[in-house]
């Protein structure tokens, strides 16, 4: 489906997304608490068919944070990506591990290494650095003066 | 390495297997919960080789953090050191010379089929057959003897730069890859003699750790892992990239989804680069190996995605810039993180034996996951 | 030409002439077992630096080089390594039994050496159940196995030793028809009646068809027998247990190694005495002249070289299959092997009735 074709569609299911010019592929913000009933959508409706997650992932912009899921379809060889926008003090949002179990592992990495919270998540722990670590890894305020070199 | 750790309140065994494993793999700690012989849990964990390379990157620019890269999945570092100046190039707008594609297509394959070599024998091994594994590094060595000619190194061969690559091909290039490519064609019937065709490794990987096409979909899986179950994700062919869209090659899927399945797309993917290699080892047009780029790059404010397939799956190269001479983000989307995740449901009722079987088919180097 | 049973021979009649009756036959017995003793060593150091030197020609690699000439003193430097490290007892361990399981593997080895013909005129006991005596002692093999994994006190050491114990168990069973086929053709149950039987040709020609399948389920039951690849899954290295002998070091584990390695020389010897004639030389039915040329080679090369082509062959396996799990493994005898071999049992006894061979 054409980009063109993919924004009235999304509109349709969503009228406040908005859309940001200039990339590869299509994207799209959301609110976040929107996020599982729209990628809901995005999985099952007709001719979206987006049955694809390859890419979780999160951004420190140091005024807050962004989830980006990169998703294509199969089907209809389209790609798109959402973005949402998440508060950086209380990072929270819904999993889609249900949906494509896929996410169970990236959304523990992210939790990880930037501390965001998945709710309903069925197993949210850490999964690279060891159990009893403190603080978010790739946070752009986390220093560790014995482990990292600033070059 | 193996030792128990506890026990749940029905009575059943935990166990912890690695993470030094006696032959392949690298440090992979996994933790199953077996009733007698039977599996029912499996739980990896990771981190054992983190090296915070996304980190890394941060505070390199966009020239050196190409070669931080060559050491996550080590076995296909060309690849791996390709897809991260495509991204680069993508950014930049750079028109990369024809010259360069052809021989950045030729590296590429001829990583592929060595580590395919060394995933041969190295499963070969896991399920007790020995012998395979110095045959297959005996392939392995000449493709490293080629590459160690033209970049100098034999394992992370810091080789491709955004714009092309770092130096000119060896002289004696193109009759290496000639003598190489007959080799290997008399000795391809040997693998299958030795390998495919005995009754006791079929019976070992035969129904063994099935995936079906849905459950593929949904847990990632990419590479030969997703085409044995049937999906079609090949980049190569979806998404071409440098001259890929002008070689003749096909994409090979099966239908079962079981090891057996994995080993034989496998198999079939290293005569398929052979067949890529051939046209296009005799027509290498003459010209720059490299495009003229400024000393220090900077991408333009924004974000950019670059797809490539390494020999386990399907690489992501994620960067986002602010404009600056380093990345602001860089994220990697490893095929193998996908792929370990659908271990648990391959295995799930199985026994131990078939663990190592399902294991070895999926062909995971632990540094491409942990990064 | 040279032959063993001349010396037996000499020192017999050497012994007789000097000393009374009960002495010489009393210095005999001490020479035979210093002389079984020293096969064991000699046997067991060769046989292991045969095993990595196939290995590494098959690996296309050199295998060892370095340790005396072309590497032979390459096993008795391991031995001599293993004879000065540390034998550990395992705390909680039963002392008595785990000293003793090693032991009980060795003793089994010897004893099952006796009736076995290196050369004409030349076996320790010639006693009239000679097969019969072989497969009953060799049994007792297991219980050194389970008295060693118990002994352990280590969860993963019984395991291994209860799946080694069941494959062994099993297998007997395949081995001891196979064995029993030969028996119905010859008649006798007694090592010597058995080889001099195949004067006019070896069984494996002279029962041809029977005689092969009864070849073809021995090599395929002695390999599981003794533990060696295809079936080794009980000692896998990437496996869950690391088998029965995980406990043991230095001396006590030279000692299981080089019976494992003793009982593969013990088994292929057997084969060789059923089904290729022993010390036999390859006569063909009465062609005198051929015969005749052919007894010109001493009757203990003929058994050496049958026998190490045996061995060769087990090594092969080791070395080109992989391993079969273990559901795979009992699979294998119980649903095939066992009923093949009694099927070819009967088929062997239709032709030694009917009078179908040579």
């Amino acid at each position: 489906m054409l980009n063109e074709d993919l924004k009235l569609k999304l509109t349709e299911i969503l009228p406040t997304i908005i859309f940001e010019e200039g990339g590869e592929w299509l994207n799209a913000f959301i609110p976040p608490e929107e996020l599982v009933s729209f990628v809901e959508q995005l999985r099952y409706s007709e001719g979206l068919d987006f049955d694809y997650l390859f890419c979780l992932t999160c951004i420190d912009w140091k005024s807050h944070f962004t989830m980006v899921y990169h998703f294509s379809s199969t089907i209809h060889r389209h790609n798109i990506v959402v973005k949402a926008k998440l508060d950086r003090n209380n990072p929270e949002i819904e999993t889609v591990s249900d949906i494509w179990r896929t996410a169970e592992m990236l959304e523990r990495e992210v939790y990880d290494l930037f501390g965001v919270k998945f709710l309903h998540h069925p197993d949210l722990r850490r999964l690279i650095m060891p159990d009893d670590w403190e603080g978010w890894p790739l946070r752009k305020d986390f220093e560790d003066p014995v482990n990292m070199i600033k070059l | 390495m193996i030792e128990e750790i506890g026990r749940t309140t029905e009575g059943d065994l935990i166990i912890n297997v690695g993470p030094q494993h006696p032959a392949t793999h690298g440090v992979l700690h996994l933790v199953i919960t077996l009733n007698g012989e039977t599996i029912k849990k499996v739980e990896p964990h990771l981190g054992y080789i983190h090296r915070s390379i996304e980190k890394m990157c941060e505070s390199l620019s966009y020239r050196q953090f190409i070669y931080v890269t060559s050491r996550m999945d080590y076995l296909s570092s060309h690849i791996n050191n390709h897809g991260c100046a495509l991204c680069v190039e993508k950014g930049l707008q750079i028109e990369v010379p024809l010259r360069a594609q052809y021989i950045r297509v030729i590296m590429d394959e001829l990583t592929r089929i060595a580590s395919h070599e060394l995933w041969w024998g190295a499963m070969a091994m896991d399920l007790g057959a020995f012998t395979p594994f110095f045959h297959a590094f005996r392939e392995r060595e000449t493709i490293t003897d080629i590459m160690e000619k033209t970049c100098g190194a034999r394992l992370t061969m810091n080789y491709m730069v955004p714009g092309g690559v770092m130096a000119e091909l060896h002289p004696d290039f193109q009759k290496d890859v000639k003598h190489f490519i007959q080799l290997y064609k008399s000795k391809f019937e040997e693998y299958n003699e030795l390998v495919t065709g005995n009754v006791i490794f079929q019976n070992r990987m035969k129904s063994v750790g099935v995936i079906s096409k849905e459950d593929a979909i949904s847990y990632g899986c990419s590479g030969p892992v997703g085409r044995a179950s049937g999906v079609i994700c090949d980049i190569r062919k979806l998404y071409p990239y440098d001259i890929y869209n002008k070689v003749e090659f096909d994409e090979i899927t099966e239908k079962e989804g079981d090891s057996f399945a994995r080993y034989v797309v496998r198999l079939k993917e290293m005569q398929q680069s052979i067949r890529i290699i051939e046209q296009l080892l005799d027509n290498i047009p003459e010209g720059d190996f490299q495009a003229k780029t400024k000393a220090v790059l900077k991408l333009p404010k924004g974000e950019f995605y670059q797809r490539v397939e390494t020999a386990r799956g399907e690489l992501g190269v994620y960067i986002v810039s602010e404009g600056g001479t380093t990345p602001y983000r860089i994220k990697f989307r490893s095929p193998g993180f996908s792929n370990l995740s659908a271990l648990e449901h391959m295995v799930k009722g199985l026994k131990i034996g078939d663990l190592v079987a399902a294991m070895g088919s999926l062909d995971l180097v632990i540094p491409d996951i942990d990064r | 030409m040279f032959s063993l049973e001349n010396i037996t021979r000499i020192i017999h009649e050497w012994l007789n002439s000097h000393f009374n009756p009960t002495f010489a036959l009393l210095s005999e017995f001490i020479l035979v077992g210093l002389a079984s003793i020293t096969l064991f060593a000699v046997l067991g150091l060769s046989l292991v630096f045969m095993e990595r030197k196939v290995a590494a020609v098959m690996q296309i690699r050199l295998g060892p080089n370095r340790v005396g000439p072309k590497g032979i003193f390459q096993t008795t430097a391991d031995t001599l390594k293993l004879l000065m490290k540390e034998g550990l007892v395992p705390d909680g361990a039963d002392k008595f039994l785990f000293t003793m399981a090693p032991f009980v593997v060795m003793i089994v080895a010897m004893l099952i050496l006796a009736p076995i013909a290196f050369a004409k005129n030349f076996q320790i006991w010639d006693i009239n159940i000679g097969v019969l005596y072989l497969s009953a002692v060799s049994s007792l093999s297991v219980i050194g196995i389970l008295m060693a994994g118990w002994a352990s006190n280590n969860k993963y050491s019984l395991l291994g030793a209860m799946r080694s114990g069941a494959q062994i168990v099993s297998y007997e069973l395949s081995a001891g028809l196979s064995v029993l086929s030969i028996v119905v053709m010859t008649g006798s149950l007694s090592i010597r009646d058995i080889i001099l039987s195949q004067e006019n040709g070896w069984w494996i020609f002279k029962a041809h068809i029977p005689a092969l399948i009864s070849f073809v389920i021995f090599i395929i039951a002695v390999t599981a027998e003794t533990n060696r690849a295809p079936f080794d899954m009980a000692e896998a290295e990437s496996e869950l247990t690391a088998g029965f002998h995980t406990e043991y070091s230095g001396m006590r584990f030279a000692l299981f190694f080089l019976a494992e390695y003793i009982n593969i020389f013990i088994v292929c010897a057997i084969g060789a005495t059923l089904f290729f004639g022993g010390w036999m030389p390859l006569h063909i039915g009465n062609w005198q002249g051929f015969n005749h040329i052919m007894d010109y080679i001493p009757s203990s090369i003929w058994f050496l070289g049958k026998t190490i082509g045996l061995i060769f062959l087990i090594m092969w396996f080791r070395w080109t299959f992989p391993r079969l799990r273990i559901d795979q493994l009992l699979n294998l005898e119980w649903k095939y092997l066992l009923p093949i071999s009694m099927f070819n049992l009967l088929l062997m006894t239709l032709v030694a009735i009917m009078g179908w061979h040579f």
